[in-house]
């Protein structure tokens, strides 16, 4: 955490009310992202228990499990689920453009023209919170080996046909999620901490409703009191008013509420089972209606337990509306329609599911890719917004002053002499600006160097010559050069990372493709690449 | 404050045990288990919460008499899975756990050396089973050719004075050595797990570690050997490295991890010695302080819940946010470290950014304060605050 943040979080306490980190929107925000809340069983890992999901803040759907031990009933869920997220995850595939570059042929090395498939839009999932991505990957872990019908071993417990596909999906949105600055699957948490600090620890800011405190405090409370209303307030049968975000429920709800009903379920059932087998018509009949009545009460207590969350998500996607978006976010979300397009074409090219570890050049480069997008992350935040770029102001890496003079000056040491003019500006800020330190323009017409020449701390000052950016001309180009009395900033670090855009991550290239080396096409899964089941 | 009648007197002569019994009044004495004395090594720098502990306050019960109860919780699904699991590893004859044993352990395949599974008399009271443990222990690890299988042994340890009962899992002897074993629910999953979850683990592991070196030392009349890195190598020492069994992947087979607690081990050691040295903070709490939470005859309570409040705030705490999921105050300690503009609020890397500061007003004055200070967190504080006015466009310098 930087100093910057921590001041805004002081300042929180103070005023007892969220206090902004950012000045643009940091994120893509799809016009129509899929909020996705879920809730597992617990002690096990990754057993689903329910999901309200949807597109239309008013029209969740719900999706649950009866009884979280059987497996059965699991696959029931997860088929349930897959039909109801893969459409919305596929529809982006069918609107394609064509975007032009350049491959290279592995044996000529010759440069050939090609033309690329982008998709023109992606899907975007929202969850609650970062352990709700991470249920997501264990969903995505527990289903993409399953053996399905259409297998030729399904062995004892094939999974719906579908299942599997969502497994693959939910893998790749994932791993996706894991890049800096990527926006296919985002956790709202993590999304509000970006844009604004509260005055609470970051431990806390996990929790949804508390965190949102800060930013809708009621009846003229302090954010902190909200905080810790939403966080323990329980009512008369000890169940929390506001429930935890998930995915894991409270223990008091399963004890009190989850525990009965599945309860009830239970024996429906096993009534239902009971009567069946003695032949009992009218008794099944009742025991059916048993059966349903119970899993309507679980709908009803799921329901319960999960719309306050559901608000919560879509009343953090609105704030975050407020704020306007960054410069970059459509070049970032280039990236992300990239990486979606990769998934679509090796799906489509009938390549195996994602392994389970990343054999280690897949891993290198994944790493390499995480690193680069951070360092482009960093960069094109700071360039779009002076907060983010305070950072870098306050670390020492960039500074920002008035010009107070622009002096002519020429190299002349080649055949015909070059503008190299000296800059003075005056700034309160203190760079680590040694002399001879390249620094770099922001916001200047194009792109433009410069090399530190004096530095006076006392003043206040510092001079640069600048070295490029200028034109071919003896003369600076018109416009190029600030003026005296223009707030200028430079960076002490380059404000390009070089990009492979607009061609997709090798990772994100399907083999049809002459994909990742790492990702050769296996054979079709062995037997031994599924899971036991039990 | 209202200072009872039967306040304890301060002599120093009284044994330590007994000091801590009269803080804590005729409550049951809420007895030290591993899982406890774990979570005392997660905020080692806390007077408050050692205090309590040593003198085996009931800090659930004090966290609701003081108006914030704590908000843990076992889920009844938890605690059943858990059942599940561990006795799906003990049917027939301890088959499903003996497999990954093997494996780590190179206990031999059926028909080899049969295995030894002594009656440790469960349903007994705890000194009848710990003692029974012990001739069982040293039994087994008189034979070095046995492969015995403690279930549920139950280990003494002295901690403060008093007596801790802890109860592994499994405790694993062969070859004059023992090896813990804990059973827990939470999956390896493609070879590996939680970091967190093994974290907890191999603390509440580390203290079985340390209760059966005590034994082996106390039974070879020796002293416990001073570096906790080092393996004492007497009959019955523990190994350093513990066995955890668990689910594999997404079935109900199990797996084991060995998992080396020797700086667990270290921590805990340091952690208890501190407890030992109870007695310095004991001293210095203010006369009549005392965590009675029984009820009068008439129903009234000892003490009334400001008398708590005061007595709980008489030792000192050292609150981080990290509390909230490891102590039973955590919710009490945070609304005191609000009220007391506490800068530890937001976090323990804070105050390492704020240097001297210790409040939010303090830091907030350093803030706005034009003119150089003389402290460096205040003028980098400053300075933040000018440069995120400036790009807030509140004001442009
Ligand atoms: S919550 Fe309070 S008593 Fe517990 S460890 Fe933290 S500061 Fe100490």
């Amino acid at each position: 955490m930087s100093l910057l943040t921590t001041l805004a979080r002081l300042e929180a306490v103070r005023s007892g009310r969220a206090e902004p980190l950012a000045t643009v929107r940091h994120r893509h925000l799809s016009d129509r992202p899929m909020v996705v809340v879920p809730l597992t069983a617990a002690g096990e890992a990754g057993a689903p228990l329910a999901v309200l999901l949807g597109t239309d803040r008013d029209a969740p759907r719900l999706h649950l499990v009866p009884q979280p031990l059987n497996r059965t009933l699991r696959f029931d869920y997860l088929a349930e689920l897959a039909a109801d997220l893969l459409p919305y995850l596929e529809f982006f595939g069918a609107d394609v453009e064509q975007i032009e570059g350049s491959e290279k042929d592995p044996e000529t090395g010759e440069k050939t023209q090609v033309f690329r498939e982008l998709c023109a839009d992606a899907p975007q999932l929202i969850v609650p919170n970062s352990a709700g991505v991470h249920h997501l990957a264990l969903i995505g872990r527990s289903t993409r080996f399953r053996r399905t019908v259409e297998d030729d071993e399904p062995g004892p417990y094939p999974a719906p046909v579908r299942v599997p596909l969502l497994g693959r999906w939910l893998t790749h949105l994932t791993d996706r999620a894991q890049v800096p600055g990527s926006s296919l699957l985002l956790p709202m948490t993590g999304l509000l901490a970006r844009h604004w600090a509260t005055g609470q620890s970051h431990l806390e800011d996990q929790h949804l409703a508390a965190r949102l405190a800060w930013h809708f405090p009621p009846d003229g409370l302090a954010g902190a009191e909200a905080a810790e209303r939403a966080e323990s307030t329980r009512d008369e049968r000890g169940q929390l008013l506001h429930p935890p975000a998930g995915p894991a429920t409270d223990p008091r709800f399963d004890e009190v509420v989850l525990g009965p009903a599945i309860a009830r379920y239970d024996a429906a059932t096993s009534a239902l089972a009971h009567s069946t087998e003695q032949r009992d018509d009218s008794g099944a009949a009742r025991a059916r209606e048993a059966v349903r009545e119970a899993i309507e009460q679980l709908r009803g207590v799921l329901t319960a337990v999960l719309l306050p969350t559901w608000h919560d998500v879509w009343r953090g996607i609105d704030l975050l509306r407020t704020l306007p978006p960054a410069g970059h976010l459509e070049e970032r979300w280039t990236g992300d329609r990239w990486s979606y397009t990769g998934h679509r074409d090796r799906l489509a090219a009938g390549e195996p599911p994602q392994p389970r570890q990343d054999d280690a050049v897949t891993a290198a480069r994944k790493l390499a890719q995480r690193e680069r997008e951070q360092a482009r992350l960093d960069v094109q935040e700071a360039l779009d917004d002076p907060l983010a770029m305070a950072e870098h102001r306050l670390a020492g890496e960039a500074f920002a002053g008035v010009v107070t003079e622009v002096v002519p000056d020429y190299d002349t040491t080649g055949r015909s002499p070059k503008p190299r003019p000296l800059v003075t500006l005056r700034t309160d800020d203190r760079p680590h600006a040694d002399l001879g330190r390249e620094a770099h323009r922001v916001h200047g017409p194009s792109t433009q160097k410069a090399e530190i020449v004096a530095v006076d701390p006392a003043e206040g000052s510092i001079t640069l010559r600048i070295l490029s950016g200028m034109g071919r001309k003896k003369e600076p180009e018109p416009g190029s050069l600030p003026e005296p009395g223009e707030l200028v900033t430079f960076t002490l670090f380059e404000l390009t990372v070089r990009q492979s855009a607009p061609l997709p991550e090798p990772d994100d290239t399907p083999w049809t493709h002459g994909g990742p080396p790492g990702a050769a096409p296996g054979p079709v899964p062995s037997t031994s690449a599924f899971d036991e089941w039990e | 404050m209202n200072v009872s009648t039967n306040a304890p007197s301060r002599g120093h002569s009284e044994p330590l045990s007994q000091r801590l019994a009269e803080l804590r009044g005729p409550a049951p004495q809420r007895s030290l288990n591993a899982r406890s004395l774990a979570a005392l090594a997660a905020n080692p720098g806390c007077h408050r919460r050692a205090v309590l502990d040593a003198a085996g306050v009931d800090k659930s019960a004090l966290a609701s008499r003081l108006g914030r109860p704590a908000p843990f919780g076992q889920s009844p699904f938890a605690i059943a899975r858990g059942v599940i699991f561990e006795s799906r590893l003990k049917a027939d004859d301890y088959a499903a756990l003996l497999e990954p044993l093997r494996r780590h352990l190179g206990l031999p395949a059926d028909g080899g050396a049969p295995l030894v599974v002594p009656d440790l008399l469960r349903r007994s009271g705890s000194a009848v089973r710990a003692d029974r443990t012990a001739e069982a222990l040293a039994a087994a690890a008189a034979d070095p050719d046995a492969w015995t299988l403690l279930d549920h042994p139950l280990l003494r340890l002295d901690v403060a004075g008093s007596t801790a009962y802890l109860e592994p899992d499994a405790v694993v002897v062969h070859g004059g050595r023992c090896t813990v074993v804990e059973i827990k629910s939470f999956p390896v999953l493609d070879g590996s797990a939680d970091p967190a979850k093994v974290g907890a683990a191999a603390r509440q592991a580390a203290v079985y570690v340390l209760a059966l070196q005590h034994a082996a030392a106390a039974r070879a009349g020796e002293a416990l050997a001073p570096d906790p890195y080092t393996e004492q190598r007497l009959t019955g020492s523990p190994r350093l490295s513990v066995l955890l069994v668990c689910p594999k992947d997404f079935s109900n087979r199990p797996t084991a991890v060995a998992v080396d607690v020797r700086r667990e081990l270290a921590t805990t050691r340091r952690q208890l010695s501190r407890m030992t040295g109870i007695g310095r903070l004991l001293d210095a709490l203010p006369p009549g302080t005392g965590f009675d939470l029984a009820v009068d005859e008439d129903g009234g309570p000892a003490r009334s819940a400001d008398e708590l409040a005061t007595a709980v705030e008489a030792v000192p705490a050292a609150y981080s946010p990290d509390c909230l999921s490891t102590c039973e105050l955590g919710f009490h300690c945070r609304a005191q470290a609000r009220c007391g503009d506490r800068v530890e609020q937001l976090g323990r890397g804070v105050r390492g950014e704020l240097g001297s500061i210790r409040t939010v007003t303090e830091a907030l004055a350093a803030a706005t304060a034009t003119g150089s200070g003389t402290d460096e967190a205040a003028e980098r504080l400053a300075y933040a605050a000018a440069l995120r006015a400036e790009a807030l466009g509140a004001a442009v310098r």
